[in-house]
């Protein structure tokens, strides 16, 4: 190899046409689609007593209206993603509510018009009579409950599940301390700039179904509509083109547009488009966050964790489309990078009349980090120590790796981490923090923080080498702004000796890659990397095969390099990589480029058939890759924060990131995602929540009152990398999606703390919530 | 989020503006739209009529008289923020202007559509009462100056009458002493409380159904600020106090 | 109406809305629409040379007016504008949804402050929302944009 790609800071193949204009999203897809609307419940919990849609489909421009009774599926309950044992009391909604509606944003009916504006007008035609039941608005409501979500879900329990690792109640008993906190983390949402959309086109002569979907999984998608629609996998094809951001709710099956759409394109013969407005997308896109811990920790006299109890209640709104993944990654990510001798986690996983939950950005993790932190905090007060010096003795050491937790992990394998050094993040964010400003009500946080990433089952990817020496390479999982098409060209050109912009990567289309899983908890760059690495270390392997057949020369040594296969050590004998391409599929008709050198009449370097047995034509491969467990990153943030003590304006005076993801295939990427996630912490940690009111209305279901952070909300932040390769994949690296977020509620927490003297148990703040908590001192 | 149907005029003069809203039933004025096309696109207005003002010449002068400075209702934001003679004859107004939203906002919405809009927690209303100036007011019964003080009568409610068209706000000289400050969540949002001062007047935001002069000793007095999710009555008249020492240390 | 160049009649429908017009009638779709009440930014065009939200705009008032959208910024064969050229320098962009009119707005905001301070900069991109950078980066656009205009 000549030139080395991975590490290095190489500016995105993707921007060119996104800073054009010449992006693909969804919803720029017209082709003379019908647009749609979907009329969502007003109410949060009600009894459907009948459905009048007989204006709305008499209105001009209206194509159609479906209610539940015109699907064929309308009666079935739409899958539960990931089931589990202990998801005993698991719920799916129904493409469209026939009978009782559990949540604001519920769809009831879909229109289909000649254009938005008309299907909007339809929908307000359509009349829907509601029954109103008693609403179950937060976690410790639905706990308490005095009503049922479900009529036959007890308790309001979807599934509960007890881990314990040692003899918590023993190590209490014995603990020279203990304290109890109980601590509380609110609804946030992702809030993609994009929200979800989706396009479908029916072919009859073709018998094939076409669906471009804002979606993290398009393969998943794919697999789903089929079994739906009773067609071969082959016959349906899922694209995802430019997602305009996911950070987790764009993975689902199905949301009920999702069918809808494919529906009324196969049933209508037209091409159909529906696509999520703002106002929508707060109600109906999976949110997340909810949780309500109640911790008792036992610690020694120098603040070391002796046992830890756990108990919380997860709030999993009004189904649970994705089983219990949230609550599980919770229990599991609470010990964080400390030791904990001894450990008993219980959750319940509580239905209320809110939107579903499902994984957002940090999935789980920022409210288990949060709890360990505030606990750590705790004690640190208690015995009047150094906070700093309290998680030093508690952290996991560098010679502990591997090291078992004791718990599940989302993938059903236990906890264990790979690699990682915790306390040499910590040391250095403190001495990236330095010295503490100047001036009054100023408060320093800092928290460590691990993060489970790139979990399985698996990833492919198929890389060719095209007769002009340029490369295609494809993988099923999609990007929604993480670089993908650079990070993979990046590897790919490693292992052919391209350059990057001979590399040209499609993400995220089936009919490109048919295999894969999805872009969430930060697995992309580990399983389609891989992945990417494996296939592009084929066709190298293959290239130096055939051109050691024209270079009489031994593959072993061969190299890539410069765009040729070349013997080591004499750069002058070499075949262009364009040429071996050509040879690598031995033919009878030439098609021009410089193909006539592997028809049938060219020289032959060597007896027997043109393609030798076992062999397959062209120079391609597939590769897959499929790791025993995931790769755990680790980092930790710092930071000084000042609070008016009058208005309880927050100034954020320093925020330094310290992040380990194993090793760095582009730093620039890195440190994007990692700045974007910090962002997307400080919005939820400050300005964002959702804010149901007891009738389970959401208050702020708009950018006017939910909060995102603009320019002027957001510091500058200061990162530093270390790297601790995983030792569980080739490439040593490991996930960094959504390091970003993790900690930045525990840092905050701290440090507001620190800063006006009020103890955080919940999250987010506000300057409502501080102002609340002095007034009267 | 699209606007529901309405029949669309877009008058070219003052007079056939004037004409349009003495005789159609259910209009709603258009001049900037940054708050009205919102309420539309969530369907939260649903007028039957919009009339369109925005083509209707010579309605974009910001001009010197009786002693301040006339804003005609075409003028935007923008104009006004980039104004030398709003800078030199009512820098609060210069002030103030910049407080509201975004420029990219500011660069379409007008200082007269947000009069009329009378958002309680919104700064032009308030700077107009403060200075005590007026707006002027036109049908097709003939013009009517409205003072500042008997503008805006109940939350987002003004005396303007359905047949009439707000041409004008007027802007007093700012007075030697004057200060215009906030507490909003993120920069450009409206305030959670704002208080303005002009001379020894105050007028505050966002705490009242409508814009209220206060005694910048007892300011407030008589308050009764209703609460939403960013505050509570007792926060809005914490930051009362807050704002008004802020305003008059200033 | 003239949008980047060229002339082109409002629609008939009074209330469809520019963004609209310029994505689904005029097929140019740079012009993205992230929430329709005009807090985002995504929708941003420039307005005879200022930046205004096309989500807010009714396309029949746009008649008479000039219209720049992102397309119109560089022809498909030119090089990037140095704004657009300043993003992909800095990774000003992630998904690339908010960003032509991130690049709208600084266009404008350039063009009033030409070497922009660090709170004008802050103010100047403020009234546009951006969910994957946080915004550092397009800081670093900015300034860099600044450098490369005077070029």
């Amino acid at each position: 190899m000549t030139t080395r790609w991975f590490g290095a800071r190489v500016q995105r193949v993707e921007d060119d046409r996104l800073l054009r204009g010449q992006g693909h999203f969804t919803d720029d897809i017209a082709e003379g689609a019908l647009e749609s609307y979907l009329v969502r419940s007003p109410f949060a919990h009600a009894r459907i007593k009948s459905i009048d849609v007989s204006a709305a489909r008499a209105l001009p421009g209206v194509v159609a209206v479906y209610v539940a009774d015109d699907l064929p599926f309308g009666s079935a309950d739409l899958p539960i993603l990931i089931p589990h044992p202990n998801l005993t009391h698991g719920r799916t909604q129904r493409c469209l509510a026939s009978e009782v509606v559990r949540y604001v944003g519920e769809a009831v009916a879909f229109v289909v018009a000649e254009n938005r504006y008309i299907a909007e007008d339809a929908a307000d035609l359509v009349e829907v009579d509601y029954e109103p039941l008693p609403v179950v608005i937060t976690p410790e409501v639905s706990a308490a409950a005095q009503h049922l979500v479900h009529d036959d879900v007890p308790g309001n329990v979807a599934a509960e599940m007890l881990q314990e690792v040692g003899d918590v109640k023993a190590a209490l008993a014995k603990a020279p301390h203990r304290k109890r906190l109980r601590l509380r983390f609110e609804r946030g949402a992702a809030a993609p700039m994009e929200g979800r959309a989706v396009w479908a086109r029916w072919s009859e002569s073709e018998h094939r179904l076409t669906v471009y979907d804002s979606t993290q999984s398009p393969t998943s998608i794919r697999g789903g509509l089929a079994v739906l629609f009773g067609l071969p996998e082959s016959n349906v094809d899922v694209i995802a083109p430019d997602v305009g951001g996911g950070f987790g709710p764009k993975i689902m099956l199905f949301y009920p547009d999702e069918l809808l759409v494919p529906f009324a394109a196969m049933r209508l013969g037209r091409p159909v488009k529906w696509t999520e407005d703002r106002q929508e997308h707060f109600t109906a896109t999976n949110q997340e966050r909810g949780q309500v811990h109640e911790v008792e920790v036992g610690f020694d006299g120098d603040g070391r964790l002796l046992a830890l109890d756990d108990d919380f209640i997860h709030d999993a709104g009004a189904y649970t489309p994705y089983g219990i993944i949230l609550p599980i990654i919770t229990a599991a990510q609470i010990p964080g990078p400390y030791r904990v001798p001894n450990y008993r986690v219980r959750f319940r996983d509580m239905y209320t009349n809110a939107t579903p939950t499902s994984p957002y950005r940090g999935a789980g993790r920022p409210h288990a980090c949060f709890v360990m932190e505030r606990t750590l905090d705790a004690i640190a007060a208690e015995l009047g120590l150094d906070r700093v010096e309290v998680r030093r003795r508690n952290l996991i050491q560098r010679d502990a790796f591997p090291y078992e937790v004791g718990v599940l992990w989302q993938d059903g394998n236990q906890v264990v981490y790979d690699s990682g050094d915790y306390p040499a993040l910590v040391e250095r964010a403190l001495e990236m923090l330095g010295p503490r400003p100047q001036g009054d009500h100023i408060g320093m946080g800092l928290s460590p923080y691990v993060e489970g990433t790139g979990v399985g089952p698996y990833e492919g990817a198929h890389v060719q080498v095209l007769v002009s020496g340029k490369v295609v390479a494809f993988t099923g999982i999609p990007n929604q702004g993480q670089a993908h098409a650079t990070v993979w060209a990046q590897i790919v050109a490693d292992q052919l000796g391209l350059d990057v912009a001979d590399v040209d990567v499609t993400s995220g289309d089936t009919r490109r890659f048919p295999w894969g899983v999805g872009t969430f908890a930060s697995r992309a760059a580990i399983m389609a990397g891989n992945a990417m690495a494996v296939a592009a270390g084929m066709v190298a392997e293959k290239a130096k095969h055939i051109a050691a057949d024209h270079l009489e020369a031994d593959p072993a040594d061969l190299e890539l390099a410069g765009g040729t296969v070349r013997v080591k050590g004499s750069p002058d004998r070499g075949i262009p990589l364009a040429a071996v391409a050509v040879l690598a599929n031995p033919m009878r008709y030439a098609f021009g480029g410089g193909t006539e050198a592997a028809t049938q009449f060219a020289a032959k370097p060597r007896p027997g058939p043109p393609l030798p047995e076992g062999e397959q034509p062209g120079l391609e491969a597939t590769g897959y890759f499929s790791p025993v467990g995931s790769a755990w990153a680790a980092g930790c943030h710092g930071a000084y924060v000042r609070v008016d003590p009058k208005t309880f304006r927050l100034e954020i005076l320093k925020y330094v990131v310290v992040h380990d993801c194993g090793r760095l295939i582009n730093p620039m990427v890195v440190e994007g995602q990692i700045e974007g996630g910090v962002a997307q912490g400080i919005g939820g940690a400050f300005y964002e929540h959702l804010a149901y009111d007891a009738d389970g209305q959401l208050r702020n279901a708009s950018f006017m009152e939910f909060l995102m952070p603009y320019a002027t909300e957001i510091p500058t932040i200061e990162i530093d990398h270390i790297e601790t390769p995983s030792p569980l994949n080739p490439l040593g690296i490991k996930g960094a999606g959504e390091a970003g977020v993790i900690p930045v509620g525990a840092v905050l927490a701290a440090a507001i703390e620190e800063a006006i003297g009020v103890p955080v148990i919940e999250m987010p703040l506000s300057p409502l919530k501080l102002y609340e908590q002095t007034a009267g001192r | 989020m699209k606007p529901p149907p309405f029949e669309y005029h877009s008058p070219a003069s003052v007079d056939d503006a004037c004409a349009l809203l003495g005789s159609l039933e259910d209009a709603k004025v258009l001049a900037g739209g940054q708050s009205l096309v919102p309420l539309l696109n969530f369907r939260l207005a649903r007028p039957a009529h919009i009339v369109d003002i925005n083509r209707i010449p010579n309605l974009d002068r910001i001009y010197e008289r009786d002693g301040g400075v006339a804003v005609q209702a075409l003028v935007r934001d923008a104009d006004v923020e980039d104004s030398e003679l709003v800078a030199k004859v009512c820098p609060l107004l210069s002030a103030a202007v910049r407080l509201v939203a975004h420029r990219v906002i500011r660069n379409r919405g007008t200082v007269c559509g947000s009069l009329a809009h009378a958002d309680p927690a919104s700064e032009l209303p308030a700077v107009l009462l403060a200075l005590g100036g007026h707006v002027v007011a036109r049908s097709t019964r003939g013009d009517r100056t409205i003072p500042a003080a008997d503008l805006f009568t109940s939350l987002m409610q003004t005396a303007l009458e359905q047949d009439e068209l707000l041409v004008e706000a007027w802007f007093p000289t700012s007075p030697k002493e004057f200060a215009i400050a906030e507490e909003s969540r993120r920069h450009g949002d409206f305030a959670l409380a704002g208080a303005v001062r002009a001379g020894d007047r105050l007028a505050l935001f966002g705490v009242a159904p409508t814009p209220v002069l206060a005694d910048p000793k007892d300011p407030t007095h008589g308050l009764q600020p209703s609460g939403d999710l960013e505050a509570t009555p007792e926060f809005r008249l914490h930051l009362v106090q807050i704002l008004t020492e802020k305003v008059f240390a200033a | 109406m003239k949008v980047n160049g060229v002339t082109h009649r409002a629609p008939a429908d009074p209330r469809r809305l520019l963004s609209d017009h310029l994505r689904h009638d005029l097929g140019l779709t740079g012009t993205h629409v992230g929430c329709e009440h005009g807090v985002c930014g995504c929708c941003t065009v420039l307005l005879d040379g200022a930046p205004i939200r096309s989500c807010l705009m009714l396309a029949v008032q746009a008649e008479g007016h000039e219209v720049t959208t992102i397309e119109g910024l560089a022809a498909p064969d030119a090089p990037l504008h140095p704004v657009q050229q300043a993003f992909h320098e800095c990774h000003g962009l992630q998904c690339g949804f908010c960003t032509p009119g991130f690049v709208l707005s600084v266009v404008g905001l350039l063009a009033e402050h030409p070497n922009p301070s660090p709170q004008q900069i802050d103010e100047g991109i403020s009234g546009n929302l951006c969910r994957c950078t946080g915004y550092a980066s397009i800081r670093r656009a900015v300034k860099r944009a600044a450098e490369l205009s005077k070029q």
